[in-house]
């Protein structure tokens, strides 16, 4: 794959969560974007992943550090151009395997975002999505149903 | 360097004879085969030849590809009009200065807040020598370039876990690995043990060579001593008078740049796409839009979002509407049209095409991508740390910051590029954050490099690319196994339309990929309007 040639070289190595954080204490008290509308702050104490691949493990954690920069927060989606889908109240969801294959193989120009996930988290993830936002799918995905659609 | 051929003409003699006789056309055949000229698919401006017959085409999208087909359709006599999602012309070929209002899908604003001269470049930033397509132009419009430097061998290798977390000098790494391996190799080649890969003629060569390259001693080993420090640089630098004899300083341990990883940078150094000459414009990535824009803003409708395309055997239909005020769609009728709309947004759009386009159409998914730029009160890196352009690399998250290649040990403000990251999670992660977050954790980041960063920071500005409105997304992330299934079916021509832009190349990401393909796109095109 020729992207490979301008992306940052891959990181395998650990950060020190610790270290993060006090740096982050540090990263709160720096001055912000000038005149940028305040709109809801996102998680600034929150670490970053050390590497190629999510480390967030909840759902919420990697709806927050995935999904919302383009489903945008409240998870209904924007319009430019073109569209992200709004997954609130989202009948989409209503069989637990869709979302699963769409996170795990993409959709369209949606990258396959799973791919940066194991199995529990995808699984997480999708679950987490399925119970908010107006959703109430309460027959949770598994990991195993995960793998089974990995590429 | 000449190849006496068994004629006894030189290569050089033989280019000339074909040049006059034959015609520059000629020549450059013969120098490609003969390996002298460059291997790019650019073969000089381009030449339409034979009646346009007065046809008219719709292209859609003022970024590089659809006004470099907007300038040689134009002048190849065919009636052309372009349809722009934005306000102004470009794309992703962009820059941002101070006072420049950006709002992202989700609606956060941001203005730029840099000092006037000072400037962000969010999508393409350089220029590969071998980009001869984006240098001609650049030529023909009259935009001035500069260098950009990638490689300074002042500039910063950093890892979070390795030497105590203190960045490393890329010269230091670089030298160091360089030395060590060299010393490695002369010692298995003094032991015989290449003897059957390197001839016994080789093998002195092989020696005096390591001994070059590496920066060995005369036993061929690798050593704090004025041998080394004629390439890694000094302890002491040498001065004058009294006491001013150089001081050679002690390389870091091979173990230790094994260890820390920081070898793997060295790549950004080597691949062809980032080898020396590199440029940038003067003043902006934006230079390049603008001046094609010079030329062909008079065809171009701004704040038209395509709707619709609809063809059949008589032309071609499209729909759009006013992007700011959304109101009852407009049409505009050609014969032909050239789409340029990235396929994160054709994907969406309603298209008369056959199933093979359209699943070429929908197979593609878009990069993540983030950059940060930061604006300081003075330009610390040049003042404290003797670094004048160039990038350091970290495998914090923010990947890389890079030092204006401009404006050089001048006193004042300075913007760097504070991150920029190209897909994992990170790039999802600053995409998630709001642009005020993106431009904190930057600073926060950054500082582990440059401690100045606290004192020094002014004012920032952050750009994802998943939440830019006119491409969702950064760039066609083609895989080998997508080219074969779906590229040829992507760059056809399907009845009246045929698709352009970096999506449609070999190159993705980079201009030269959205040039070049506008200009296969358009060859093609034209071949088969004057066939009709």
């Amino acid at each position: 794959m020729r992207l490979t040639q301008i992306e940052p070289v891959r990181s395998t190595s650990r950060v020190s969560r610790g270290r993060l954080l006090i740096a982050l204490v540090f990263g709160l008290i720096m001055p912000l974007v000038a005149h940028a509308d305040e709109e809801s702050r996102s998680r600034p104490q929150v670490p970053l992943s050390p590497g190629f691949r999510f480390t967030e493990a909840t759902g919420e954690e990697l709806f927050a550090s995935a999904c919302q920069g383009c489903h945008m927060p409240d998870g209904k989606g924007a319009v430019g151009a073109g569209a992200y889908p709004s997954l609130a109240q989202d009948s989409n969801l209503e069989s637990g395997g869709y979302p699963v294959y769409i996170v795990v193989r993409g959709q369209r120009a949606m990258p396959p975002v799973g791919a940066m996930m194991n199995d529990d988290q995808v699984a997480a993830v999708v679950n987490y999505v399925r119970t908010h936002f107006g959703n109430q799918y309460r027959d949770a995905v598994t990991a195993d149903d995960v793998k089974r659609v990995r590429p | 360097m000449q190849n006496q051929g068994a004629t006894g003409l030189s290569r050089r003699d033989l280019l000339s004879l074909v040049g006059s006789v034959a015609g520059s056309a000629a020549m450059y055949h013969a120098m490609t085969s003969l390996g002298f000229a460059s291997e790019s698919l650019y073969k000089g401006p381009i030449r339409l030849q034979g009646d346009a017959k007065g046809a008219s085409v719709l292209i859609l999208g003022a970024g590089l590809a659809g006004m470099t087909a907007a300038l040689e359709l134009r002048a190849a006599g065919y009636k052309v009009q372009v349809l722009e999602f934005n306000s102004r012309p470009g794309g992703r070929n962009w820059t941002l200065r101070g006072g420049d209002r950006f709002t992202e899908l989700g609606g956060a604003s941001q203005t730029c807040g840099f000092e006037q001269g000072l400037y962000l470049n969010p999508g393409p930033w350089r220029i590969p020598y071998h980009h001869r397509a984006v240098l001609d132009y650049c030529k023909r419009l009259g935009v001035t370039l500069e260098p950009f430097i990638q490689l300074n061998h002042n500039a910063l290798l950093h890892a979070a876990n390795a030497f105590g977390g203190k960045p490393q000098r890329i010269r230091d790494i670089k030298t160091d690995f360089q030395g060590h391996v060299s010393e490695l190799l002369a010692k298995v080649t003094q032991q015989s043990k290449l003897d059957e890969t390197v001839s016994v003629q080789d093998k002195e060569i092989l020696l005096q060579a390591l001994q070059s390259w590496g920066a060995l001693d005369k036993n061929y080993a690798y050593k704090a001593n004025l041998t080394s420090a004629d390439y890694r640089g000094y302890a002491r630098d040498p001065g004058g008078g009294l006491g001013a004899a150089p001081i050679a300083g002690e390389p870091i341990k091979l173990s230790d740049i094994l260890q820390s990883q920081l070898w793997r940078y060295l790549r950004n150094f080597a691949v062809y796409e980032f080898q020396t000459t590199m440029f940038e414009p003067a003043g902006g990535m934006d230079m390049i839009g603008k001046a094609f824009a010079r030329e062909v803003g008079d065809l171009i409708r701004y704040d038209a979002k395509v709707i619709r395309i609809q063809q059949n055997d008589g032309g071609v239909t499209v729909s759009y509407v006013d992007s700011k005020a959304p109101a009852a769609p407009q049409l505009v009728k050609a014969d032909w049209c050239i789409c340029t709309i990235p396929l994160s947004i054709l994907s969406q759009i309603q298209i008369d095409v056959g199933p093979r386009m359209k699943a070429a159409i929908d197979a593609v998914p878009y990069s993540s991508s983030i950059k940060v730029g930061l604006q300081f009160k003075r330009r610390f890196w040049e003042e404290d740390e003797d670094i004048y352009g160039g990038i350091s690399y970290t495998d914090l998250p923010i990947r890389q910051i890079s030092y204006p290649s401009n404006d050089y040990n001048r006193s004042g403000r300075g913007v760097l590029l504070g991150a920029y990251v190209y897909g994992g999670a990170n790039a999802y992660e600053f995409t998630s954050m709001t642009p005020s977050d993106r431009v904190a954790r930057a600073v926060e980041l950054g500082s582990r490099l440059h401690p100045q960063y606290r004192a020094e920071f002014e004012n920032g500005v952050a750009v994802a690319w998943h939440r830019v409105p006119f491409t969702l997304g950064c760039a066609g992330s083609w895989t080998e196994k997508m080219r074969e299934e779906h590229y040829d079916n992507l760059c056809q021509i399907d009845g009246r339309i045929v698709l352009a832009g970096e999506h449609a190349s070999y190159i993705p990401a980079w201009q030269e990929g959205a040039i070049l393909s506008s200009l296969d796109a358009i060859t093609r095109l034209h071949e088969r309007v004057v066939r009709m």
